[in-house]
């Protein structure tokens, strides 16, 4: 075997590491270091297994958090909005009481999104598998970890296996060159990686994120990136931890301990594609002049610089694209040849698995102490940190009071509003901008419009009452 | 899980991209820790004119009286993109569909519906287009008969091929319940982690 046919991407190395057994040409037998529920989906699985009398195999290696459907109103309890929402939190907390798994309860300090929990407690840790019954499990990708979305059979398969059959996915390379300009953030570059590359873009690849971009990024921005993987229909994304990366685990409550620190630290830093391994697709994008990015329809594909007007359908390249395009200005309510400024906002959503993390607090906080811009009368404006810790950090900065006096609700860590979670909803019909992940029909309410935009857009919009963003030219 | 092997039925066009869960099912529609009671969500968003009254959308192709025995669905590209929630297989088997014949799915949805006996094929579009007429020169709807055995969709004289990974056609075919096959391996899995534990000893949280 020659040198370079021995050269292997950063996934296939993780794949091999993990690999039980292979079972077909393209299956293996995967070994899963870490699994995490949630109680939307975590119950059922914890519930099947124990009425199939299954026990969950490492319990130790299994976590759950309550975030999909607990309230985020301050004061909040078991009871939601939705009737039923109680029994999904009441079965989860019996379910992992009975499978001896940790619990991030509603009262826990450390309770909160389990994407932003994963990674801040080190349970998800560079080179490890990780699965979640939750497409944005690839967000872990972030830190170096191949995690991702399954449902609630193959979560109760690997609790109570330890392992999943997976089929392998083919490898992707988008590498993004130059730097951020000011003002834009991780979220405006996934966009745009997605609006360049299609809703279905990914499909059938993990796709590793590579290029001077990325290297430049936080390690809270490159859990933004990977977040919205899913959202090309990519089996997960990632990034090569680097040394920033291995600095972020120091002292996390369930990362390695002195006692494996070292040994650990090297393992990492040495997680990367080897020069001359071979992509089946490698994409490269250059950012340096990427404006920032506003979402207009309803998939994260429909997206347009915020400048930029609204596309005609007579101008899609395809009969499929025209079909989309029409479709989803009938639903928003847009005309072609219009701008995002021209369309007033109902509310403005800041918050999720996407960004709630303490940097996208920081960034708007600064915007808003800077600027003195207090939200629109006519708009509702909530905010909700992705967990207790981020929560009680902002808290000691002074950032919910800045959030506060400029007219946001501070909330409770949780999904929220991200998708009517606990049956909490934006009124029928409005219009929102959101940082979010998804622009879905209906998703945060009955025909509710919403665009998918930076913190620092939406906090814009939301003080100007008006689709918008902030940059050197405003 | 439920076996198949083959299955006869009307099928139903739902030919746009990008059919995400959340109009599959959403997630309001989801009311119990259950797997059942999900068929009256199915398609919710388009379904229906009101989703609190469930007053019927008479355009929305699965109430026309044509398609009411469907049990086949025809999607475009990415069909079942978005949320990993299981419900959306559930929500359409429940609602009597086996076969989901669509230019591309979303990864997770494929894993779903392989787990619980809902066949999804992929094929080409010319294919697609080639096997299915959404309305018959009669008026009737079409029937498409699928063979997991020999891997093929006929209608009429027109016979396609399509493609599946062999141990997912495997359990498929015999309803096999994933994690009896997977722990008949126990041994493999205890000598990975004996092997694991001393190249990332990190991992391993308890004794």
């Amino acid at each position: 075997m020659g040198l370079e046919s021995m050269s292997l991407t950063l996934v296939d190395k993780l794949w091999n590491a993990h690999e039980v057994q292979r079972l077909s040409e393209h299956r293996s037998l995967l070994y899963i270091d870490r699994v995490f529920l949630h109680e939307r989906t975590g119950s059922v699985a914890l519930r099947e297994l124990e009425l199939k009398q299954r026990k969950v195999r490492v319990p130790g290696h299994v976590f759950c958090t309550m975030d999909h459907i607990v309230d985020t109103t301050p004061g909040r309890s078991d009871k939601t909005l939705m009737p039923s929402g109680e029994d999904f939190i009441v079965a989860t907390r019996s379910s992992a009481h009975e499978a001896s798994i940790r619990l991030f309860d509603i009262d826990d300090p450390d309770q909160g999104i389990v994407h932003v929990l994963s990674p801040e407690l080190g349970i998800a840790l560079p080179g490890s598998t990780l699965i979640c019954p939750d497409s944005h499990t690839c967000t872990l990708g972030g830190i170096g970890a191949l995690a991702w979305g399954v449902g609630s059979t193959e979560t109760e398969h690997a609790l109570a296996t330890s392992t999943l059959r997976v089929e392998r996915p083919r490898n992707c390379r988008i590498t993004l060159d130059g730097q951020l300009p000011p003002w834009i953030t991780p979220k405006d570059l996934i966009l745009y990686v997605i609006r360049e590359l299609s809703a279905s873009g990914g499909q059938g690849y993990a796709v590793e994120f590579a290029g001077s971009a990325i290297e430049c990024l936080s390690v809270e921005g490159r859990l933004t990136l990977c977040n919205m993987a899913t959202e090309l229909s990519a089996f997960t994304g990632i990034v090569a931890p680097d040394q920033k990366v291995i600095d972020y685990f120091r002292e996390r409550e369930f990362a390695p301990s002195y006692q494996h620190w070292d040994l650990a630290a090297a393992h990492w830093a040495d997680l990367k594609s080897d020069p001359g391994a071979a992509f089946d697709r490698d994409i490269r994008l250059d950012i340096s002049h990427l404006k920032p990015q506003i979402s207009w329809g309803i998939s994260p594909e429909h997206t347009i610089d915020a400048s930029d007007l609204i596309p005609a359908p007579a101008d899609a390249t395809s009969a499929e694209q025209y079909s989309s395009w029409a479709k989803a200005q009938a639903y928003m309510q847009l005309k072609p040849g219009t701008r995002l400024e021209d369309y007033s906002i109902d509310a403005a959503f800041f918050g999720s698995c996407t960004n709630s993390r303490l940097s996208d607090l920081r960034f708007a906080a600064d915007y808003l102490r800077r600027s003195g811009s207090r939200v629109a009368p006519s708009v509702k404006a909530l905010c909700v940190p992705g967990s207790g810790r981020v929560k009680r950090a902002a808290e000691a900065e002074g950032i919910d009071e800045v959030f506060r006096q400029a007219g946001f609700e501070w909330r409770e860590p949780g999904c929220s509003l991200c998708f009517f979670a606990g049956g909490e909803r934006f009124d029928d019909g409005s219009r929102v901008i959101s940082t979010t992940n998804r622009n879905f029909e209906g998703r945060q309410g009955l025909r509710v419009k919403t665009h998918l935009a930076s913190p620092l857009s939406v906090v814009a919009s939301a003080c100007a009452g008006y689709l918008t963003t902030v940059g050197p030219q405003s | 899980m439920r076996a198949f092997s083959e299955h006869t039925g009307v099928a139903m066009p739902l030919s746009e991209d990008n059919v995400n869960t959340d109009i599959i099912i959403p997630s309001r529609e989801m009311r119990t820790v259950s797997k059942s009671g999900l068929a009256d969500g199915l398609f919710a968003p388009w379904r229906y004119l009101d989703p609190d009254s469930r007053e019927l959308n008479p355009s929305f192709v699965m109430n026309k009286a044509i398609y009411r025995d469907a049990s086949i669905l025809i999607a475009g590209k990415n069909f079942g993109c978005g949320s990993s929630r299981e419900h959306a297989v559930w929500a359409l088997m429940e609602s009597g569909f086996r076969v989901i014949i669509a230019e591309s799915f979303a990864t997770i949805f494929y894993n779903n519906a392989l787990r619980n006996g809902l066949l999804a094929i992929s094929l080409h579009r010319q294919l697609i287009e080639g096997l299915f007429t959404p309305l018959r020169n009669d008026g009737a709807a079409e029937t498409l008969s699928v063979n997991l055995d020999v891997q093929t969709v006929e209608v009429g004289a027109m016979v396609v091929r399509f493609d599946i990974d062999p141990d997912a056609k495997q359990m498929l075919l015999e309803g096999i319940d994933e994690i009896s096959l997977t722990q008949r391996n126990a041994a493999l899995i205890e000598a990975f982690e004996r092997h694991d534990r001393e190249k990332r000893p990190w991992i391993y949280l308890t004794d």
